[in-house]
């Protein structure tokens, strides 16, 4: 194969690549995005598929709002269906502490323009009362919403190879030069063929990967792999249409239009990203079974019938790495979503897009530049490392042995 | 409810239990079985199917019979899922062939 | 002292238990049925007055042998009926039993979990009043029952003629034997099922028994349709060079064969291989049936063989788990084992000739055909998810655009048609298949059974 010239060459072919692909394609660029697996293969389609406003952190929302508004005409676009929803989502409070939590969320969401309602545990169970008397207050916020995230991936690469892109799969990035003011990509494929790649522009969205990329041009991203818990039970007569999340994220669960319900729990697992296989560890089944069931009772009535994760790329501070590179001109990162990168990537994608064909963009994404990392004397966002030790810790060992 | 057991019986009972008689219903309509019999072969010695499928309704008899093909889950009581296959009837026993606990 | 887990109490679990019950190691035997036999060897439920002598004819000596040897290791070891091995998960078995969880920790794991039937999707196959063929056999042993009075028994396997002359024992009527397979290679394969004379002649036996008492019995033939409204009330099926004929049943004993049982190896580590003889996925093992990550493969979950060679492979199996934990063996004859094993391989091989898998089937079917019973997903549901991939679709992104495979079964019933219709689309259907991937739980998992969990 002789090289390729593009514009833009995207590695990583998971829902940022091609969504950053999508976005490139409609302002006239030509991209090649190169995936190693298949496009969505790794972590893309493994989230919760909640499209969740209610209690994203405060350096989070703004993007987070801008994602939305793509979100919400998303499927227009794309030209085919990825099962968006705008079912709303409820945070739950099991004790006071939570409670406050709940407030101190609204009065947030509400200063941003969300439409939030506050209810008590007589309103909560009253209008869900599915719900166990352990809940002792809901927030309710009705613009959040809900996809499929097995089919956002493959619909946005579909979407960008209908505006030109080539999307390939089963590509390696061996590694990457520079010359001549270009990248230089050299691709190694299953059958042992070596394309080369030559682009003005390369971006890096790698997901749990995205380090290694970063690293060939002395940057450094504190990148670890951990993954979701993700549980399915059988299909199930409809009853609960928000998204219900017990505010420190031990227990969340969404019904599908097909009945299924879907269940996760923090905290995530560490995964192996060199294996690249991630299973939900048995005991981690069976204590966020328990969550549930000392919620929302009826389910003791229903099975589950599978679980699954991914292998996601976090930092420490649970945000994303979003921007031009601190070293390479031309190089740009869209990369450590840390668990939040299927809600923000629509804006992530746009703001990247716009950065490589305007060289500047109108999405808040200054908190994210990879420089964080190194700037000494920073302030830390200590509550957000605080999330982290709630959220990623590994699951403790063995019920029984 | 929906109609879930017809009258004419699927399955041809070609030897027989030597144990006692038990008592069973099945969505509210009674049932005599032996101890030793499942489930599954008490409904489909009564009826032509065990449950009907979530998505379109169409009848399902179980397909495997060893406890592979999961096509006979029906609640047991007040509520325990229950494969019908693999489960031994017992006197008094409930059986449900769709969720006892309805919506909201 | 080393524990050694045993998976399954067939013919394969119980000679593997009682190899390792004779050696200095704990030995535990998880079982999900509530007793020992596994399909092959498969026992009725107690107060079931069903003569199993008269059943099983010159097979009763091998099942009493069997019940006998069982009964005397169950004694002896940490034996547990009822069990689901529900997930593997970093050193230790995870088990649901009278709902309760409890995890097994294992030095190593001996995976016996048997087969079920392989399908191949026809329209109406999810009536009722079609079940499997194997599933027709189980229920006649275990429950005393017919799966219906008037019973085409269908499909390319040893075992329709085997489960046609049970089921005319019994007191039932065959409307017909239909082998999807043409005559000319059942001779074809002759040679390699020389290996095995007396299943062979046993197997001729029982052809010659069903001609005797006029059962018609139909070579080559497509099976088109079963048909019925609330239930199955005839298959289609066109004999080689003629038209198509309509038999009238109530009952369809259906299959292709089997399938190994391999989630439990698959989320235990063990790599898995496509074998092009089987036509399906079985665990890399050695002849031992070393998978690696001290995980033991033997019986029809690894290779499927029949009752013989499970039994032969279970004690292979636990010989190379005893040797490896260094605890030695001398009462098995390692050697003896593994030419049997070879030999009655070698007639297995023969077998899947004789009774062919009909891959090509998949490309025929009718779009409105459903493949995924516990999904109701279409072939032509499957087929678009293909086409919007440009045809070169992967299992497990077909499953994900489309559901099949995601149900309660996770693919064990639509996954074979499943990996041939993308085989098709592909262009590829003489080489490897792609897989679906299984998680746990491996079956459903009632979450009642968390309850007593502390979260």
């Amino acid at each position: 194969m002789s090289a390729i010239d593009v514009d833009v060459a995207i590695v990583g072919g998971g829902l940022i690549g091609c969504m950053t692909a999508f976005a490139l394609c409609k302002r006239g660029r030509s991209v090649v995005v190169l995936e190693r697996g298949r496009v969505g293969g790794e972590s893309s389609g493994v989230s919760f598929g909640s499209l969740r406003l209610q209690g994203q952190h405060a350096v989070e929302l703004p993007l987070a709002l801008r994602a939305h508004e793509i979100w919400e005409t998303i499927e227009e676009e794309l030209g085919e269906s990825i099962q968006f929803a705008r079912h709303g989502h409820v945070h739950l409070a099991l004790n006071d502490e939570h409670r406050a939590r709940l407030e101190s969320n609204a009065r947030h969401g509400r200063a941003h323009g969300m439409d939030i309602t506050l209810l008590d545990r007589e309103m909560t169970l009253r209008r869900w009362p599915f719900l166990s008397d352990k809940v002792v207050a809901a927030s309710w916020s009705t613009r959040d919403a809900v996809v499929n995230p097995r089919l956002v991936a493959p619909a946005f690469a579909r979407a960008a190879r209908r505006l030109g892109a080539t999307i390939h799969e089963g590509i390696e990035v061996a590694r990457v030069e520079q010359g001549g003011g270009r990248f230089i990509v050299h691709g190694r494929m299953r059958d042992g063929s070596e394309p080369v790649i030559s682009s003005a522009a390369l971006v890096n969205a790698a997901g749990a990967w995205s380090d290694t990329l970063a690293a060939q041009f002395g940057e450094t991203i504190p990148l670890f792999a951990a993954g979701p818990a993700e549980l399915v039970t059988e299909p199930i007569p409809p009853f609960a249409a928000p998204v219900m999340h017990v505010v420190d994220g031990s227990i969340l669960f969404r019904q599908t239009d097909r009945g299924n319900v879907i269940i996760a729990g923090h905290p995530r697992m560490k995964v192996d990203a060199e294996t690249r296989r991630a299973r939900v560890p048995p005991d981690k089944i069976l204590i966020n079974l328990a969550r549930l069931v000392a919620i929302v009772p009826r389910m003791r009535a229903h099975a589950v019938i599978r679980s699954w994760t991914g292998i996601e790329g976090y930092v420490e501070d649970m945000m994303p790495v979003l921007g031009p590179s601190s070293t390479t001109p031309g190089l740009y990162h869209a990369c450590a979503f840390s668990g939040h990168g299927l809600q923000m990537g629509p804006a992530a994608a746009v703001a990247i897009a716009e950065l490589i064909a305007d060289g500047a963009t109108t999405m808040p994404i200054a908190p994210f530049d990879i420089r964080r990392f190194y700037a000494t004397g920073q302030q830390r966002t200590l509550s957000l490392a605080e999330e982290f030790q709630a959220d990623v810790l590994p699951p403790r060992d063995g019920l029984v042995r | 409810m929906r109609e879930t057991v017809v009258a004419s019986p699927m399955l041809f009972r070609v030897a027989s239990f030597d144990t006692p008689v038990v008592n069973l219903t099945v969505d509210g309509r009674s049932i005599q079985a032996r101890r030793g019999e499942s489930v599954l072969a008490a409904m489909l010695s009564h009826g032509g199917h065990v449950r009907r499928h979530e998505h379109g309704g169409a009848p399902r008899a179980s397909f495997c019979l060893m406890g592979a093909c999961q096509d006979c889950w029906v609640w047991i009581g007040a509520g325990e899922r229950a494969r019908a296959c693999t489960t031994p009837v017992a006197d008094g026993m409930e059986v449900s062939t769709s969720p006892t606990v309805h919506g909201g | 002292m080393a524990r050694v887990v045993v998976i399954g109490a067939g013919p394969a679990g119980i000679a593997a238990a009682e190899v390792l019950s004779r050696a200095s190691v704990e030995v535990a035997v998880i079982d999900e049925a509530p007793r020992a036999g596994g399909q092959y060897h498969r026992a009725p439920a107690p107060g079931l007055a069903l003569d199993m002598r008269r059943l099983l004819g010159t097979g009763y000596a091998a099942y009493e042998t069997f019940h006998n040897d069982a009964a005397s290791v169950c004694s002896r070891v940490d034996y547990r009926p009822g069990t689901l091995a529900w997930g593997v998960h970093g050193g230790a078995v995870h088990l649901a039993s009278r709902g309760a969880a409890k995890a097994l920790g294992y030095d190593a794991l001996v995976l016996a979990t048997g087969a079920t039937d392989r399908i191949m999707p026809v329209p109406g196959w999810t009536l009722p009043g079609v079940f499997t063929l194997g599933g027709a056999q189980a229920l006649l042993k275990d429950q005393g029952c017919l799966i219906g009075r008037r019973v085409v028994v269908c499909g390319s396997s040893p075992l329709l003629y085997l489960a046609a002359v049970q089921y005319l024992r019994a007191g039932g009527e065959i409307a017909a034997v239909i082998d999807t397979t043409r005559f000319a290679d059942k001779l074809r394969a002759l040679p390699d099922m020389l290996a095995a004379p007396r299943v062979l002649r046993d197997g001729l036996h029982h052809m010659a028994a069903l001609k005797r008492r006029g059962v018609r019995i139909i070579h080559g033939a497509t099976i088109d349709a079963f048909e019925g409204e609330e239930r199955v009330g005839a298959v289609v099926c066109t004999p080689p060079n003629r038209m198509p004929l309509r038999i009238a049943c109530d009952a369809v004993a259906y299959g292709h064969g089997l399938r190994p049982e391999t989630q439990l190896a698959e989320l235990a580590g063990c790599a898995l291989r496509f074998d092009a003889a089987q036509r399906t996925h079985v665990p890399e093992t050695d002849l031992d049936g070393r998978a690696g990550q001290g995980v033991y493969v033997a019986g029809d979950g690894g290779t499927i063989g029949g009752g013989q060679a499970a039994a032969v492979s279970g004690r292979l199996a636990a010989a190379a788990a005893l040797s490896d934990l260094g605890a030695t063996t001398n009462d098995v004859d390692l050697e003896a084992g593994r030419r049997m094993l070879q030999r009655l391989r070698r007639f297995q091989r023969g077998l899947a000739t004789a009774f062919r898998w009909p891959g090509e089937r998949a490309g025929q079917l009718d779009d409105a055909v459903i493949l995924c019973r516990c999904e109701n997903v279409t072939m032509g549901e499957v087929r678009a998810a293909i086409a919007l991939e440009d045809g070169a679709a992967e299992v497990n992104r077909i499953k994900a655009a489309t559901r099949c495979g995601m149900g309660r079964c996770q693919g064990r019933f639509c996954g074979p048609g499943l990996a041939e219709v993308a085989a098709i689309s592909a262009q590829h259907p003489g080489s490897e298949r792609d897989r679906l991937r299984v998680q746990a739980p491996i079956k459903p998992l009632p979450i009642a059974l968390a309850e007593d969990v502390v979260p």
